[in-house]
């Protein structure tokens, strides 16, 4: 038992419409789509194109300057598009599911007859090695390098996110089948849970480094946790694996074959029943959200409403999501909006009047800017969000300037967009900061690789 | 409202690039946002943001100037009578003060927006709500007797001169509204001292005037040995004369308090300015017993309701892109205004007054300071990896 690292800096948006803890009844859909797009520091080259047969586990693409690092299917089936978008870029990989489950058999393998050459091999051709993601720069994680650790969150704070305690409620032997293939990776192995963890997946582990963490948004956030534990310096790697695809991964050496199901939730203020589903990694979201929406113009976003992505009503799960959050539009103008007294708008800052509704507990916030673009004026914004020894106006300055050396010396080697993305939420002068943080994150990766 | 927005709808495809009056779409869009709340949505990152914006920020910070700024209004008439020696009803007073004062606000703020709006529209880019602040706390910096024209003068070249050659709001080194005032200080210093400009109409009245009055304020009082004219509760809830903002201390604090609740300003920076200028005033008291320079023996607690030092501390200090922009710079920047305000008041007995002046020396010394608390995290993220080395 470690002591409990307590995270003071953070905000927890009480967004309405969370999901309540049951387990709606869904079918999978007809549509699957892996998106290249949601890998950093991937070029995609397609194996498969259109109308070819696939069964789950069968290669979509390769990285193309890693041809070892596979992307496989996660339903059989036929290959239906692939979608392009500006520049030729690969923006989906359609598939059509079959309902008929053929999975591609890798074999299962005893842990005697493991060793870190094995499990590499076996992660990668059975398309596991996405998901690991190496920092700095949240970027595939490169199979010739040893990461000083590998580190997994047990628990996620972002607005309307699932419980993943709940999420692993009977995949607990998967789950450590996983933590044990993980431990071959990296010389140490790091789980960061919140002070009054109770789940069966968690305890009893061997050879794991616990953490204990309480506070605000962003605690759960594993980079945050890195920085109070491991922090990452120059020249230094960290790998982090989210808890569902531990379980993932786990069952790949257990059974053989690669599992993309997936515990997800379906939130938000405009949901009309937001609840808990057992789907699948890069599921068309249409049936989960079908009668399930209220009317007006709708946001509907893979992930959470900070870094998650805005999809149509017929679009795929992200890879690394497990939440779908519908919240209103609010493409509309609203009359001397700046100047009312706003009892029903919650801000982090006192600047209106919310804070006199102790009663309020949950908000319906909409996706409206809610001003215009201007220049950094307010100081300590930032600051106040963002847990870390970071001066991170002076770090996004620093990226505005292209300056490499002084985006090193700052940190920008421990920070990635979902760190920060409370600093956008909260930033007065309206900047896109996780935008410009990926620029600034890609300008490193050309200029000093 | 329905038949508003459908007015600036039929009006914003004129004022649009292709449109006839496309030059003039930066007006437009100033006035369109001022009366609403845009419709653009979150594009590239987050889907939700919060609802504070300049705009916000810019009226949380006038409302908490509206304190000083009626009060004023009321001391400047006050002061006024209490000069010709009548007693007037409220009303009377109040009245006498709005008349002066108004023309003032209006003056600053058609000046510095038009400058504004016209080099925004020049550039193709929004006007910034900077000025919202800015065209409220040059009146209050200045004695009600200045010549309107001046005003105009020094309005300009703090928006010119002291913001947009820099890039506009967010992008300035000095306060533009103690630019204003230091202009006024430096070109046309006979409007701007004595004893006589500090009271409204005090210059004509001549033989008006009642017995044994003067016009000098406490400081002015001070440098002639005078230290008593003013006890300490007149100068707290600001019964002296002086600029039209910056003489009661009690409803300036009652903005700080609407500041420091909101989150608008900062705490760290007023309390440091505070504790500074205490701390300079103690060591004035204590060493200067035997000096003859009156300034000396004004009590420590009493300088910090005196002049402008307050007012400094809570509005100007505290803008936040003037002053340091880390948090532990904040005190260091704070605690070097309040001493240097005192000292230069002190040591200055032909113009009593050092705040002006040590704000604008700090917003210069300011991104030094910074570069102190930037360069120590940057050491402190090297050694780290040093140690792991």
């Amino acid at each position: 038992m470690s002591e409990v690292i307590k995270i003071r800096k953070g905000l927890n948006i009480p967004l309405a419409g969370k999901a309540e803890k049951v387990f709606g009844q869904t079918h999978l859909p007809g549509l699957f789509a892996i998106k290249p797009t949601d890998f950093h520091g991937l070029t995609p080259k397609m194996v498969v194109k259109a109308d070819d047969l696939v069964q789950i586990g069968s290669v979509l693409f390769h990285d193309k300057f890693r041809p070892e690092i596979k992307f496989v299917s996660p339903v059989s089936g036929v290959v239906k598009d692939i979608v392009r978008g500006e520049r030729r870029i690969i923006q989906e990989v359609i598939i059509e599911n079959n309902g008929k489950d053929e999975y591609v058999d890798f074999g299962a393998q005893t842990f005697a007859s493991l060793n870190r050459e094995v499990v590499i091999q076996k992660m990668l051709e059975t398309g596991a090695w996405p998901y690991l993601r190496q920092r700095p720069y949240n970027i595939l994680a490169n199979p010739e390098v040893t990461p000083k650790a590998i580190f997994i969150s047990g628990f996620d704070t972002s607005p309307l996110a699932i419980d993943i305690e709940f999420a692993l409620a009977g995949q607990e032997d998967a789950f450590k089948a996983g933590i044990e293939v993980l431990k071959f990776l990296a010389p140490e192995v790091h789980l960061g849970l919140e002070k009054n963890s109770a789940s069966k997946a968690y305890s009893g582990l061997s050879g794991v480094k616990i953490h204990h963490f309480s506070g605000p948004h962003p605690a759960g956030n594993v980079g945050i946790q890195i920085h109070h534990t491991t922090p990452i310096n120059k020249g230094e790697r960290v790998w982090t694996v989210q808890p569902q695809d531990v379980v993932s991964i786990g069952n790949i050496f257990l059974t053989g074959k690669h599992d993309f199901t997936r515990v997800v939730a379906v939130a938000g203020s405009e949901v009309k029943k937001p609840l808990y589903y057992r789907s699948r990694l890069g599921s068309s979201v249409s049936e989960l959200l079908k009668d399930n929406l209220k009317e007006g113009s709708l946001r509907i976003i893979s992930g959470n409403v900070l870094t998650g992505d805005q999809i149509p009503d017929d679009g795929y799960l992200g890879f690394f999501h497990n939440l779908i959050t519908v919240i209103p539009e609010g493409d509309e103008y609203e009359f001397l909006g700046w100047a009312l007294p706003g009892f029903g708008k919650f801000s982090h800052s006192r600047t209106f009047f919310s804070w006199l509704r102790k009663d309020k507990k949950e908000y319906k916030l909409n996706a409206n800017k809610h001003g215009s673009v201007r220049a950094i004026v307010v100081s300590g914004e930032y600051e106040k969000v963002l847990p870390m020894d970071i001066l991170f106006e002076f770090l996004i300055k620093a990226i505005m300037s292209d300056d490499v050396d002084k985006m090193e010396q700052l940190g920008i080697y421990e920070i990635v967009e979902e760190d920060i993305a409370l600093c956008e939420y909260a930033d007065t002068s309206k900047q896109e900061l996780q935008s410009i943080l990926r620029g600034g994150i890609e300008l490193m990766i050309k200029e000093l690789g | 409202m329905k038949a508003l927005r459908k007015l600036l709808d039929n009006i914003k495809p004129h004022v649009s690039k292709g449109g006839r009056f496309e030059k003039l779409h930066s007006t437009f869009d100033a006035f369109e946002t001022l009366l609403f709340v845009p419709n653009h949505t979150n594009k590239n990152g987050v889907h939700v943001r919060d609802y504070a914006d300049m705009k916000r920020t810019m009226i949380i910070v006038v409302m908490a100037l509206v304190p000083t700024l009626l009060f004023g209004i009321w001391n400047t008439g006050y002061q006024h009578f209490l000069a010709l020696g009548e007693s007037a009803p409220f009303w009377d007073v109040f009245l006498h003060g709005l008349v002066r004062v108004l023309p003032l606000i209006v003056v600053s703020y058609v000046t510095g927006l038009s400058i504004e709006f016209a080099v925004a529209q020049i550039r193709g880019h929004e006007v910034n709500e900077g000025f919202l602040v800015s065209g409220m706390l040059i009146p209050l910096i200045l004695p009600v007797d200045v010549p309107l024209w001046m005003v105009v003068l020094a309005t300009a070249f703090a928006v010119i001169l002291g913001k947009e050659i820099f890039g506009g709001t967010g992008m300035n080194i000095w306060n533009p509204a103690l630019l204003a005032r230091a202009f006024l200080f430096f070109a046309y210093p006979a409007q701007m001292s004595g004893d006589l400009v500090w009271i409204s109409g005090l210059n004509e009245m001549g033989a008006q005037i009642a017995d044994g009055f003067s016009g000098a304020t406490a400081l002015g009082a001070a440098v002639l040995g005078d230290t008593d004219k003013y006890t300490l509760i007149d100068s707290f809830l600001g019964f002296l004369p002086g600029s039209i903002g910056e003489t009661s201390t009690l409803a300036i604090l009652l903005g700080a308090v609407v500041l420091i609740f909101t989150g608008v300003g900062n705490w760290k920076i007023m309390l440091s300015v505070f504790v500074g200028g205490f701390l300079m005033g103690w060591v004035f008291n204590v060493f200067g017993t035997e000096s003859t320079n009156g300034l000396m023996h004004i009590s420590a607690i009493q300088h910090l309701t005196l002049g402008g030092f307050a007012f400094g501390a809570v509005f100007m200090a505290t803008d936040p892109v003037s002053a340091t922009r880390t948090e532990r710079g904040k005190w260091i920047y704070g605690f070097l205004i309040g001493v240097f305000a005192i000292l230069i008041r002190v040591f200055n007995p032909a113009y009593p007054e050092g705040m002006m002046l040590a704000i604008l020396l700090l917003n210069t010394f300011a991104p030094l300071i910074d570069y102190f608390v930037v360069d120590r995290n940057i050491k402190r993220r090297l050694k780290r990896s040093v140690v792991k080395a």
